[in-house]
């Protein structure tokens, strides 16, 4: 059986990770290559790597980091931030990374996910979404959500998969840094409706909030980022608890 | 000695990045008397199987390749080559298996791509698997499957429909999921590889 995937989230600026709380204060949490090398020994899946001030400043995802944590880790990794156009992609494509997530480039430029997946194939490209509840509707938020569109979230990421996105990574704006759970509501909501994996980002606060959102949004994979980081979950008592749950889990 | 063949199809950084953490050395292959230089050759593969299949004939390396005596595994697409035919493409491909790769689509009621840790059962006591144990989650990210068959299966693997997670005949081996992405137990898998 094809198993749940448990992925933590490494916000990256200067070579360092951080961690917004609603994406405002950032604190320091480390070393990424040695967090991601520790984090692959404690079973988690998968690891995504955000240079979170690369949209505004422009900056690209540092390379060096990307060929570091390729080396030194043996399980699949997402790097996402600053990824603009078809040679941003590339390189990371052969500094070692697995998939890039993109966001804010998306929504300006739709074209390029198609442009990316013939490219490089469908599994590449992850497309990343801010999404913020509105006056009774979810519409896709940009810079780190700050910035509203005029764009319904569902419409956006039924868009993406058609033009050739691999992966959805969905961050609820309204439950990042609570820790009251996942949005399951909408999660289940774009699950019913996608047929390319769904990975769930914003609100874990504790174990059950995992177990909550695999059994009532059947995600594909949930992401945190601090609850890892502090150690507040460990990731092999998550596996047991969603095991002793009757999900699957590696 | 391991010996990559080297025909553009995907980035092999992560490929190299695994054999270097296990101290196994290797080469890239690039001409008809490279293959000369190494013990065992790999064929990685990422993408598209009848754009790669086209990059392998444009290498002139399909003959020698065929002629083999080595080990040779395949990874992923590059498994995928080795058999008969892809839907991919709709592709003849290197047929030294007379198997299909055939699509996921409409076969199946599950999300495609098949991405992600899946649990696999060693068949047929397959040496690629040797300090493997059955039911050992390996990273698989494909759309397309070769077909399960009694007799070539090294591993099965079940994603709506049982597919082959491995296959072997005679010195050609395949993989269908990223040993190189697979925590451990890919390396080992590696490491069996190159002691063969």
């Amino acid at each position: 059986m094809l198993a749940k995937r448990i992925i933590p989230c490494l916000d990256v600026k200067d070579g360092r990770t951080v961690k917004g709380v609603n994406f405002v204060d950032l604190r320091d949490a480390g070393d990424p290559v040695e967090l991601a090398w520790q984090y692959s020994e404690q079973g988690a899946d998968e690891l995504v790597f955000l240079d979170i001030t690369a949209t505004h400043e422009g900056r690209k995802t540092t390379i060096d980091l990307v060929k570091a944590v390729a080396r030194q880790v043996n399980i699949p990794f997402t790097i996402g931030g600053g990824i603009n156009e078809m040679r941003d992609a590339e390189i990371l494509l052969n500094s070692g990374a697995d998939k890039i997530s993109i966001n804010s480039a998306a929504v300006r430029n739709p074209q390029l996910i198609d442009d990316l997946a013939k490219a490089f194939g469908t599994q590449f490209v992850v497309i990343a979404v801010d999404t913020r509840f509105v006056e009774g509707k979810n519409y896709v938020h940009l810079r780190g959500g700050r910035d509203k569109t005029t764009i319904e979230t569902e419409n956006w990421i039924k868009e993406a998969e058609s033009r050739g996105a691999g992966e959805i990574l969905l961050t609820s704006m309204d439950h990042d840094g609570t820790k009251n759970g996942f949005d399951n509501g909408l999660l289940k909501k774009i699950n019913d409706h996608i047929n390319i994996p769904l990975i769930a980002s914003g609100g874990a606060g504790s174990q059950q909030h995992f177990v909550d959102t695999f059994l009532d949004a059947n995600v594909d994979a949930a992401l945190a980022a601090s609850v890892f980081h502090y150690g507040e979950i460990l990731i092999p008592e998550l596996k047991s608890t969603l095991r002793s749950n009757g999900i699957i889990v590696r | 000695m391991i010996g990559i063949v080297n025909y553009g199809a995907g980035n092999i950084f992560s490929l190299t990045a695994a054999l270097d953490r296990i101290n196994v050395s290797y080469g890239m292959i690039n001409s008809k008397e490279d293959f000369d230089l190494y013990e065992r050759i790999i064929i990685p593969g990422v993408g598209h199987a009848g754009a790669a299949m086209q990059k392998l004939q444009d290498t002139g390396l399909v003959d020698t390749i065929l002629a083999l005596k080595k080990p040779v595994l395949g990874i992923c697409v590059g498994m995928q080559l080795m058999t008969s035919f892809s839907e991919e493409g709709n592709a003849n491909l290197l047929n030294i298996f007379p198997l299909k790769t055939l699509h996921f689509d409409n076969r199946i009621g599950h999300k495609v791509p098949h991405m992600g840790w899946n649990s696999i059962k060693i068949e047929n006591n397959c040496p690629l698997f040797h300090g493997i144990m059955d039911n050992t989650y390996f990273y698989f990210v494909h759309s397309y499957f070769i077909e399960r068959d009694e007799k070539s299966v090294g591993a099965s693997c079940e994603y709506g429909l049982p597919f082959a997670a491995a296959i072997q005949k005679d010195n050609f081996f395949g993989v269908q999921f990223h040993p190189e992405k697979s925590g451990a137990f890919g390396e080992q898998l590696l490491l069996n590889f190159s002691r063969f």
